[in-house]
């Protein structure tokens, strides 16, 4: 029970696939393993894969393929659509609409990744000079958020931000500072750090398991030797800490990138992009324009440029972790 | 002395912070509790009063929503552990052309948001009339929980011990016997955190849900009570009722089996 999370039984490699990321292969079966075993058809191994591969085929490869056929054309779902090659990528980058979208998950990546990474490594750093009693409970705590439907989320903090009845500008009114309270998800500068910040409460958690997780396999002897050359607090966490904790910084920046950017549910059962365009996101208008405005080519090519970043940044990460890893 | 005070510097700052996750969860149990007379704010104690539960259950159709989510869920999980344990095996333990190629496809897969796709998903399911209906929600998240679910397996195969299948074929066992019987048994704990991870994310899955079903029979949990909400905005009580019994079956799994959750996400686990 109280085993450290993140040395898990010969569980799991991490998920973020690393032989795609680092470029390094994983090792090629051994010249051992390279004679066929007999008994075994070699075909075999085909129909193991058959089902999963027929899914994935199905329902992830054919429609990514579709999606960028559709992001070719200027169609609006009913009527026949009309050929405009790259136009709608360009659009993405042009569009002022949509490149505010982009930026505004840029500012979601602050309270989604940023944050949390850092309220999670200044914990570790205070963690990792002690031992502290019932660690297990605070991680049960901790990745409560985690778990829930991000609808049941949105609900919860709108009721906190509520103008009116809301928890956060009664405690305002209540301390005398009720000049401060206001719309938070309705005002036009607010709105986009209001929610950012729902996300930073739904995230810290899994930073600080992560990092507590990590600290925890540190070598004591590092510290001890880093207490014994005269180091303080602070010297120790840039020196043996932080740098422990590189694969785990990695882990925690990327699930918590890719959250901040596909963020829909949170947005859709908030404002709804509002007001205006001050919360609009890539997720949320693709959307908007399949759905609601029939601009489906634009759409479709908008979702693939998000995993386009998506993908990009998983691999810039990674491979700063890594080179971390090495200097 | 130093030492006591650090230990208790942590357990403070620790508390803190857990505090902060638990309040607004604390927050809405108790909304939640109040008595419906709409003159509430959100998180004050008045008492325990399930009524709210009882009139959101009835006005709220939770029960069809639940249900909906239960038979999805059930679905997508047995479909996709079956497959995901199938081809992590293949990959894990046999060698046949194309090994390689096909895994990294698979590992493209993973990355892939589901806001890339949704946009054909919708278009190919209208032509195949398969809109409105429970395959709309199951066959995509199968594919997508499938990507996810093989190469957890196939890490995990790959620490068996070499000689205990060797072993098992030396005996004269089929590779399917191997699976069933020798590596299984052994796979347990890993097989139930990829479970558990792929029932938390098809149970709280929303915008595929959301597009793909407009009928009221079929909606799913969440989807449901994003639903509630639009029609319940200025009741409080009741909208916490609902978020709260649309929260409560994955909360309680967590609280059996939370070392699968957080095991299962440290490692870094994402799903398209």
């Amino acid at each position: 029970m109280a085993r450290p999370v993140a040395t898990p039984p010969p569980v799991a490699e991490p998920t973020i696939p690393r032989e795609l990321l680092g470029g390094e292969a994983a090792p090629a079966a051994s010249p051992a393993a390279a004679a066929r075993p007999p008994g075994e058809p070699r075909g075999i191994g085909y129909l193991y894969l058959l089902p999963a591969f027929v899914v994935f085929g199905l329902f992830v490869l054919f429609p990514l393929g579709h999606s960028f056929w559709l992001s070719l054309f200027n169609w609006d779902g009913l009527t026949p659509g009309t050929w405009v090659g790259f136009d709608n990528y360009v659009d993405v980058v042009s569009d002022p609409a949509l490149r505010n979208a982009f930026v505004h998950s840029a500012v979601l990546i602050v309270f989604y990744s940023v944050l949390p990474v850092c309220i999670g490594l200044m914990l570790a750093g205070i963690v990792a000079r002690t031992r502290v009693r019932g660690l297990t409970f605070f991680r049960t705590v901790l990745f409560l958020p985690q778990v829930m439907a991000l609808v049941v989320v949105a609900i919860m903090w709108r009721m906190i931000y509520d103008p009116a009845s809301g928890t956060i500008n009664e405690v305002l009114r209540t301390i005398g500072l009720g000049s401060l309270a206001q719309d938070w998800l309705g005002d036009f500068s607010i709105a986009l750090p209001a929610v950012g910040l729902v996300g930073t409460w739904v995230m810290y958690g899994l930073a600080m398991v992560l990092f507590m997780a990590g600290v925890q396999k540190i070598p004591r002897s590092l510290y001890d030797a880093a207490r014994v050359d005269g180091a303080g607090p602070v010297r120790e966490f840039f020196a043996v800490t932080l740098p422990a904790l590189r694969g785990e910084i990695g882990v925690a920046t990327t699930l918590t990138m890719i959250a901040a950017l596909r963020n829909f549910d949170l947005i859709y059962n908030t404002t709804k992009g509002g007001p205006g365009d001050a919360t609009s996101v890539p997720a949320y208008q693709v959307y908007d324009r399949a759905f609601q405005t029939g601009q489906v080519g634009s759409a479709a090519a908008i979702g693939l440029s998000l995993a386009i970043v998506i993908f990009l940044l998983t691999i810039g990460v990674n491979k700063l972790a890594d080179r971390a890893a090495t200097t | 002395m130093i030492a006591r005070r650090e230990q208790a510097m942590a357990t403070v700052i620790l508390g803190l912070f857990s505090l902060i996750a638990l309040l607004p969860i604390v927050g809405i149990v108790l909304t939640a509790l109040q008595e419906g007379d709409s003159l509430e704010t959100f998180g004050t104690f008045h008492g325990f009063n399930f009524g709210n539960f009882a009139d959101a259950w009835r006005d709220g159709n939770f029960d069809q929503y639940l249900r909906s989510s239960a038979i999805v869920a059930v679905v997508v999980v047995t479909a996709a552990s079956v497959f995901s344990i199938l081809a992590g095996y293949a990959f894990a333990t046999m060698r046949f052309r194309g090994n390689q190629a096909l895994f990294y496809l698979l590992l493209l897969g993973l990355m892939v948001p589901l806001e890339a796709m949704i946009v054909p998903l919708y278009y190919d399911f209208r032509d195949l009339n398969l809109l409105d209906t429970y395959w709309a929600l199951i066959l995509p998240q199968v594919g997508t929980s499938v990507a996810f679910g093989t190469f957890w397996m196939r890490a995990y195969f790959r620490t068996v011990p070499k000689s205990l299948t060797e072993a098992a074929r030396i005996d004269g066992a089929s590779s399917l016997f191997t699976l069933w019987r020798v590596i299984l048994p052994l796979a347990r704990p890993a097989v139930l955190t990829m479970m558990v991870l792929i029932f938390m994310w098809t149970w709280n899955e929303f915008l595929l849900a959301l597009v793909m079903v407009s009928d009221e029979g079929l909606r799913t949990a969440p989807l449901g009570l994003s639903f509630f909400q639009g029609r319940n905005r200025d009741d409080l009580t009741l909208l916490a009722a609902g978020a709260v019994i649309v929260a409560l079956p994955i909360v309680l799994v967590y609280a059996f089996l939370q070392r699968h959750f957080i095991r299962g996400m440290v490692t870094g686990a994402v799903k398209g």
